[in-house]
């Protein structure tokens, strides 16, 4: 696809705006993927997707034609769903999580169902939806890039413009609260 | 015996770890190890199973749909390519400049100066004024199609002339209340200013099914309750104020 791209995006930065559309229609599925994983919420995540794409379009004078467009486009969006992140972070009423001793998730009783049955269950898509929503934006971003778009650290430190010892800390601590989170479910903490 | 960190799990997890062969020949001697690093791979399996709602399969051409109306035009004077074009431009421009400032000067004056609502409260009233006037005029609209028979083939091109006229008034008054700071107004016209494009760009004739999307679309999203509650909002800030 990169490939694919570096003719397509050559075009739209001559203005043709017909390649920009190719550009859009090819990047919009993923990128909602990575901005709905960010964000949590389908709404905010359309908003990324589409604030991402325009400001492509304004920025393609800036855009290194060597780099990866998809990259490019990320870096956009993640910046983006981080403001998303903080705002939504400041609409919430409810004070931020107390310690993990005092979390109401580490309380609850370990069943040990079998992980086969748990990965249907509703139950804990709702504590792993919870959980997600305790990270904070920076770890939740760095998290996504790293567990589900597949990035290695170099590269999430990239996106995100910080130092690879930054992001590989950010997806530490996400890791560790997710697995505190929902061990009471799915297994024993140390 | 040592055991292994927490972050040295989550490397060896991933794959970064700057050597896995000492972690794995660890992991078969340690049980303790073993089980933090299990618990570690059932809750990162456990978040895969995570859900990502589904979008149709021409999403991206509705994302384009949405984005191509605010895309800034490229290369709009390509044309203009030798010195001679440009000079020809300039001077019907000058010539258009001029013949403007001859008509101005021949239109009636008016009586008296122009009064500019230059304080913030008046013109965050004018805005109120015009937005309530505005959402009425949307809800008519969407109403009528909100509410269109199912039962055949709809023709809504003359629906869909009145929603360009909207979009354009949208975006004024969208503007103007982001740059006052009336974040509800505009979050409101915002939302109001997609479902006007999907409407505008969309096909002129829909079927009996599309009909019925459409108006699921318009429920589902709940666009016209919140501009009732945001012109009766509206209506009232003008109430108290009179």
């Amino acid at each position: 696809m990169e490939f694919a791209d570096q003719a397509v995006v050559a075009r739209a930065r001559s203005g043709d705006a017909e390649a920009f559309r190719v550009l859009v229609e090819r990047h919009s599925r993923p990128l909602f993927r990575l901005a709905f994983r960010m964000t949590g919420n389908e709404a905010d995540a359309e908003d990324v997707v589409q604030e991402t794409l325009l400001r492509a379009y304004r920025q393609l004078g800036k855009f290194d034609e060597r780099a990866s467009f998809g990259t490019w486009l990320y870096r956009i969006a993640t910046n983006y769903a981080l403001d998303v992140m903080r705002a939504q972070a400041r609409r919430r009423e409810q004070p931020p999580p107390a310690d993990s001793a005092q979390d109401p998730l580490l309380s609850l009783p370990s069943g040990e169902p079998a992980p086969d049955r748990l990965a249907l269950s509703g139950e804990v898509r709702e504590r792993v939806t919870e959980a997600m929503e305790e990270l904070s934006a920076a770890e939740r971003t760095a998290f996504v890039l790293r567990h589900f778009e597949g990035m290695g650290i170099e590269e999430v430190s990239r996106t995100l413009g910080c130092q690879p010892s930054a992001a590989k800390h950010s997806i530490f601590r996400a890791v560790q609260k997710l697995r505190r989170a929902l061990d009471p479910l799915v297994g024993t903490a140390r | 015996m040592n055991h292994l960190s927490e972050e040295d799990l989550v490397l060896h997890y991933y794959g970064e770890a700057a050597d896995a062969l000492p972690v794995d020949l660890h992991l078969k001697e340690c049980e303790e190890c073993r089980a933090l690093y299990g618990s570690l791979q059932r809750a990162l399996n456990a978040v895969d199973g995570l859900p990502v709602p589904e979008r149709a399969s021409d999403y991206g051409v509705q994302v384009w749909r949405r984005v191509a109306p605010y895309l800034p035009v490229r290369g709009r004077f390509r044309f203009l390519t030798s010195p001679w074009q440009w000079a020809a431009a300039g001077a019907v421009f000058a010539t258009l400049i001029v013949a403007a400032f001859l008509m101005g000067r021949s239109y009636p004056q008016p009586r008296g100066p122009v009064q500019i609502a230059a304080d913030p409260e008046a013109q965050q009233r004018l805005l109120t004024l015009a937005v309530g006037d505005y959402l009425e005029r949307s809800q008519v609209v969407l109403v009528e199609l909100a509410n269109a028979s199912s039962a055949r083939t709809l023709d809504i091109s003359p629906e869909q002339d009145r929603v360009e006229n909207l979009l354009a008034e949208n975006r004024l008054y969208r503007q103007t209340a982001l740059h006052m700071g009336d974040a509800v107004i505009a979050g409101v016209l915002d939302e109001l200013e997609r479902v006007l494009l999907e409407i505008a760009h969309g096909p002129s004739q829909l079927s009996a099914m599309q009909v019925d999307e459409l108006r699921r679309e318009l429920h589902d999203d709940g666009i016209l309750f919140k501009m009732r509650v945001l012109d009766s909002s509206v209506r009232n800030r003008e109430e108290h104020k009179l």
